[in-house]
């Protein structure tokens, strides 16, 4: 996602040469990079521009924002920055996709359709080679799976599996907010903590590295046996995998404000809570989205795993696991649980993303 | 200064030193013996070569870095007691504004953190912002704006909580000479129209011989002031003051000054020993020549 900042700095690429002194961490780098964007407009002919206000100002727009146009082109709206991320998703699953039928088509079962869409052209392929890992077995036709979402999802009943896993989906997506809500409060709790404290940060970042050390798949029912079978293990879980990434990237967000801006605060005799909330926060809100972005997957990852081993609630987790043990005979339904499972993660991937462009819309070199 | 009155010194410091301590365990003295006196209304360069510790003057007068031995006083305080009291701005070589606030945000920074509210605070900005003439551009983000834009809300910012003393540390030395220009007379239009006491870091001897009132010339290792070249162009100045002869002798002044060489007599040094001898070897003072000439 960060192939946009090429082109973006190759108008200042030659201010780089003279900038003032080595930068040292992000932060430092993200000034450095306003700088280089700024350098194109104190050409002379800007700079007269700039002196000359009253009924300039829309010149100065006009000159900016054809600079920032021929920089980085249209996708640079809040919109344009969302559908960006939702079209290369969306690329990914055609990708995807296409890899998964070629793959059939060299070393899959034989098929055939016959009267394609009533046109009467039957239609019959006999793979080259055949690999068992690649038979309707294991690696069913997408078609395949996509038509067992509207088959009833068990026999006998009037759901279909399309619907069975909606609702699957929004009891794990339900956990998985609520989790994620926390992880993330926690996380920029402990964050906050730390940045004011290095005391603590020594004493207890060990624990915070080590918690993920642990294999949650295994914590899993453990964590069910101690709270008992329901949503409530399921968000601990799901908490317990979001915390993690927010703690580390806010505590960098909090850490990356410019030493100078640290100092005008202190010049304004600010205290360390304004700081905070005027400063390191604000400065930190980048950094959190990142984080965000990972632990909204994780959260349903974490809600799928929390449900899954106890057996616990009616979300994807248990679909996952009952599905599995009918792989032999259908794996359609496995894999069309998969296919809405990544679907969930990659919502609320989105959700995050449209939220990040909404709120940084005014940051644009720190939202890519 | 030769009208020094009466007044109490906006800046009085006396017997500076400050050394940082080095890897080895030793310590290098960044300023050595640093005597100096800032009335009210002057406009103060210090100027010097790089490493000659005139920035780490500027932060201790401002309370950001602590003098090893020696006395700081602003408005007869002492520097912490007229930083909590919020005596002075500062305006770094970067803008550091804060790119999530608007031009008008980050002017009303330092108003929301001091307490100032409602229409006292609107009619502050206001008036910050004609100062700088960026009233247009109030509800422009940091990034739309061109780096010399940058720096005037810095200067806005700087000003907004009305200090009596604005402490620069080479605030266009990151733009070109033309921007430069142009910002130099800004300021001293600014300096004029409210009166600070205004202590400005460059290594540009154009810039401290048209802005200032007196250019303290800094030699380095240790830091010290070798000379203080009274700059008595005629206010108010203009471009044009940049094409007269006094000008350009106050220029060679400087630039002797700072070569270690005393260009006049008649000249009075400033009361630190051993000015005038050429006390830098030849290698530092090609250095000096090299970045100054």
């Amino acid at each position: 996602m960060n192939d946009e900042r090429a082109p973006e700095s190759t108008p200042g690429a030659e201010s780089a040469a003279h900038s003032p002194e080595p930068y040292e961490s992000a932060s430092d780098l993200l000034v450095h990079q306003a700088e280089e964007r700024a350098d194109p407009l104190t050409d002379p002919e800007a700079g007269e521009i700039a002196l000359d206000v009253g009924d300039t100002a829309d010149d100065v727009a006009i000159h900016t924002s054809r600079g920032a146009e021929a920089v980085v082109g249209r996708w640079q709206t809040p919109w344009g920055r969302f559908a960006r991320t939702a079209l290369a998703l969306g690329a990914f699953f055609i990708i995807a996709g296409l890899i998964w039928e070629t793959l059939k088509w060299f070393g899959g079962t034989p098929w055939r359709f016959e009267n394609i869409l009533g046109t009467g052209i039957d239609y019959f392929h006999d793979p080259p080679f055949r690999v068992l890992q690649f038979s309707d077995r294991q690696l069913p036709h997408i078609w395949d799976i996509l038509y067992e979402l509207v088959e009833p999802f068990q026999r006998g009943s009037d759901e279909t599996l399309l619907q069975f896993l909606l609702g699957a989906a929004l009891f794990t997506a339900r956990q998985a907010f609520i989790g994620f809500t926390l992880g993330a409060l926690i996380g920029i709790g402990i964050a906050s903590i730390f940045v004011h404290s290095l005391r603590s940060e020594r004493a207890f970042m060990p624990y915070v590295v080590a918690s993920q050390t642990i294999p949650i798949v295994a914590l899993a029912p453990v964590i069910a046996l101690a709270v008992g079978l329901g949503p409530v293990a399921v968000v601990i879980v799901a908490t317990y995998l979001t915390f993690f990434p927010v703690t580390i990237s806010q505590l960098r967000g909090l850490r990356s404000p410019d030493p100078r801006a640290m100092e005008l605060m202190r010049s304004y005799g600010a205290s360390r809570w304004d700081i905070y909330r005027k400063l390191r926060f604000p400065a930190s809100v980048p950094f959190l989205f990142t984080a965000l972005k990972v632990a909204a997957t994780w959260a349903i990852i974490g809600a799928i795993i929390g449900e899954g081993p106890g057996g616990v609630g009616e979300g994807l987790g248990k679909a996952i696991i009952s599905f599995s043990q009918q792989y032999i005979t259908g794996p359609e339904k496995l894999w069309a649980t998969i296919l809405i499972a990544s679907l969930v993660g990659i919502v609320a991937f989105l959700a995050v993303r449209a939220a990040e462009v909404l709120v940084l819309r005014n940051r644009p070199g720190a939202n890519p | 200064m030769t009208d020094a009155t009466a007044d109490r010194p906006v800046v009085h410091l006396s017997g500076l030193d400050k050394s940082f301590p080095t890897k080895g365990g030793g310590e290098t003295a960044a300023l050595q013996g640093i005597d100096l006196d800032v009335q009210t209304g002057e406009f103060i360069s210090l100027i010097g070569p790089s490493g000659c510790g005139k920035s780490t003057l500027l932060r201790i007068v401002g309370d950001l870095i602590e003098p090893t031995a020696g006395s700081v006083e602003v408005n007869g305080k002492s520097a912490r007691q007229a930083r909590v009291d919020r005596d002075y701005g500062i305006v770094f070589q970067a803008p550091v504004l804060f790119d999530w606030r608007s031009v008008e945000a980050n002017v009303r920074l330092p108003l929301e953190i001091s307490g100032v509210t409602g229409a006292e605070r609107d009619k502050r900005i206001d008036e910050m912002l004609d100062l700088v003439e960026l009233s247009g551009f109030r509800d422009h983000y940091p990034h739309q704006l061109s780096g010399g834009m940058q720096q005037r809300v810095a200067i806005a910012r700087a000003l907004a909580l009305q200090p009596a003393l604005l402490l620069m540390d080479e605030p266009f030395g990151a733009l070109d000479e033309m921007t430069r220009e142009r910002l130099n007379a800004e300021v001293l239009r600014i300096w004029r129209a409210t009166g600070k006491t205004v202590i400005f870091v460059t290594h540009s001897i154009p810039e401290a011989v048209f802005l200032s009132t007196r250019a303290v010339v800094m030699s380095p290792r240790p830091g010290r002031i070798s000379h203080v070249v009274d700059v008595d162009l005629p206010q108010p100045r203009s471009e044009d003051s940049r094409e007269t002869d006094r000008y350009y002798e106050l220029v060679t002044e400087v630039r002797e000054a700072l070569r270690g060489r005393t260009p006049d007599a008649d000249k009075p040094d400033t009361d630190t020993p051993g000015t005038d001898e050429p006390a830098s070897p030849s290698q530092e003072r090609a250095r000096a020549e090299g970045s100054f000439g």
